[in-house]
């Protein structure tokens, strides 16, 4: 699926493109007019350039982040502070994650990413769900394919779980809405419902035969 | 009053679990210094090994948003939309949000600036901000960052959550607001 939507970004891009190059012009009185230029394609080209250089400074800029919040988590994996965590919600991560032994540190790295999502801390975030990915890789016994509580885990991360979505208040607190955060409670509203879609759809498509594990050394994974 | 309380939790929530982590290391006796030092090391290493992943998906998207594909995409959805209630102005951002994070930022601001931040598409586009994420750049850079190349049902799932969140965005801001 990722390849045809790659390709359909990537390609369709570069046609709409090409096709503006030819400046077809409907709505003249003279009919169509056609003006071609090639301006369209060689700001594309740019814009693509710059997408490149773009991802390798985003990459940079994570360099120090990651490096402050795994140190972070080193510190609260040794003192126990993510045991204590994750045995508070243990009934419902045990429930999400039936794959994954409940003291596993997966677990608490992915309690953690949740918490911090739920606060709107998307710097926090990051890091402890990459974190949190490493530790489920262990468990996985076919390294290049998704266990069922790797898609799980994305599906929770992607409908994002969030009880104050502070960037977007601050935004609408510098344009001076008359209350910026009103938006609160429809947000609660909204992400419950997603996370519900999206807890249920990876319930059910993870029993579809299209989307099974391979089978190793012929017993199933 | 609420919004001063978002505020304040918004600023005291980051240095306050710092505190909490080292304060309760520092409690265990864990040598703080040392293991932070240790854990910071992975850092750089995850940095790097997303960067192809990046990459892709940016320049992709970049593509697409940059040819025009995507307001030519706006323009086929707008019949759609409006059916189910959708003001026009709002349709780039739920096409952006799972694209990039960034470019869905702009698209509130814009809304926000072109239309006042107490009308409907501003206030829809910002419900959507917060109720949605970044889908594809999450899946490349978590499973890039261990080398998943077979997502399986990832990305379908997330894409129906995708849109359920938009969906509902859409329908509890004519209900609340509408």
């Amino acid at each position: 699926m990722i390849n045809t939507i790659w390709i359909v970004l990537m390609a369709g891009g570069i046609l709409v493109a090409g096709f503006q190059c030819l400046g077809l012009d409907y709505s003249s009185a003279e009919g169509l007019i056609m003006n071609p230029s090639f301006i369209p394609l060689t700001d594309l080209t740019k814009g693509l350039f710059n997408s490149a250089k773009a991802s390798v400074n985003l990459a940079m800029g994570l360099i120090g982040i990651m490096a402050l919040w795994l140190g972070l988590m080193k510190i609260a994996e040794e003192s126990g502070l993510v045991k204590l965590f994750a045995r508070a919600v243990r009934p419902v991560m045990v429930r999400l994650f039936p794959d994954v032994p409940p003291d596993h540190p997966a677990m608490g790295a992915m309690v953690m990413n949740i918490a911090a999502n739920m606060l709107g801390l998307g710097n926090a975030a990051t890091p402890l769900g990459l974190k949190a990915m490493q530790e489920l890789q262990k468990l996985n016994k076919v390294k290049d394919t998704a266990t069922n509580a790797m898609a799980t885990f994305m599906a929770l991360n992607t409908s994002s779980v969030t009880f104050i979505p502070a960037t977007v208040i601050g935004i609408r607190a510098a344009a001076n809405a008359s209350n910026p955060a009103e938006i609160i409670g429809p947000v609660i509203l909204a992400t419950g419902v997603s996370t519900t879609v999206a807890i249920i759809a990876i319930k059910i498509l993870q029993k579809l035969p299209k989307y099974q594990m391979p089978k190793v050394e012929g017993k199933e994974v | 009053m609420f919004q001063g309380v978002i505020n304040g939790v918004s600023a005291i929530a980051i240095p306050l679990l710092i505190l909490a982590i080292v304060g309760h290391g520092w409690y265990k006796k864990v040598k703080v210094y040392e293991v932070f030092t240790e854990g910071a090391k992975e850092g750089f290493n995850v940095a790097i090994r997303i960067i192809p992943f990046l990459v892709a998906i940016l320049v992709a998207i970049g593509s697409f948003r940059a040819s025009g594909a995507l307001d030519l995409l706006t323009g086929l959805l707008s019949p759609l939309t409006s059916w189910i209630g959708m003001p026009g102005e709002v349709i780039p951002m739920a096409l952006m949000r799972p694209l990039s994070g960034s470019g869905a930022i702009g698209i509130v601001s814009e809304l926000i600036n072109t239309y006042g931040p107490d009308s409907i598409p501003a206030r829809m586009a910002a419900i959507m901000e917060g109720s949605t994420e970044t889908t594809f750049y999450i899946l490349a850079v978590y499973f890039g960052s261990v080398g998943v190349k077979k997502t399986r049902h990832a990305l379908p799932a997330a894409l129906l959550a995708d849109l359920a969140g938009i969906i509902a965005a859409v329908v509890v801001t004519q209900m609340v607001f509408g």
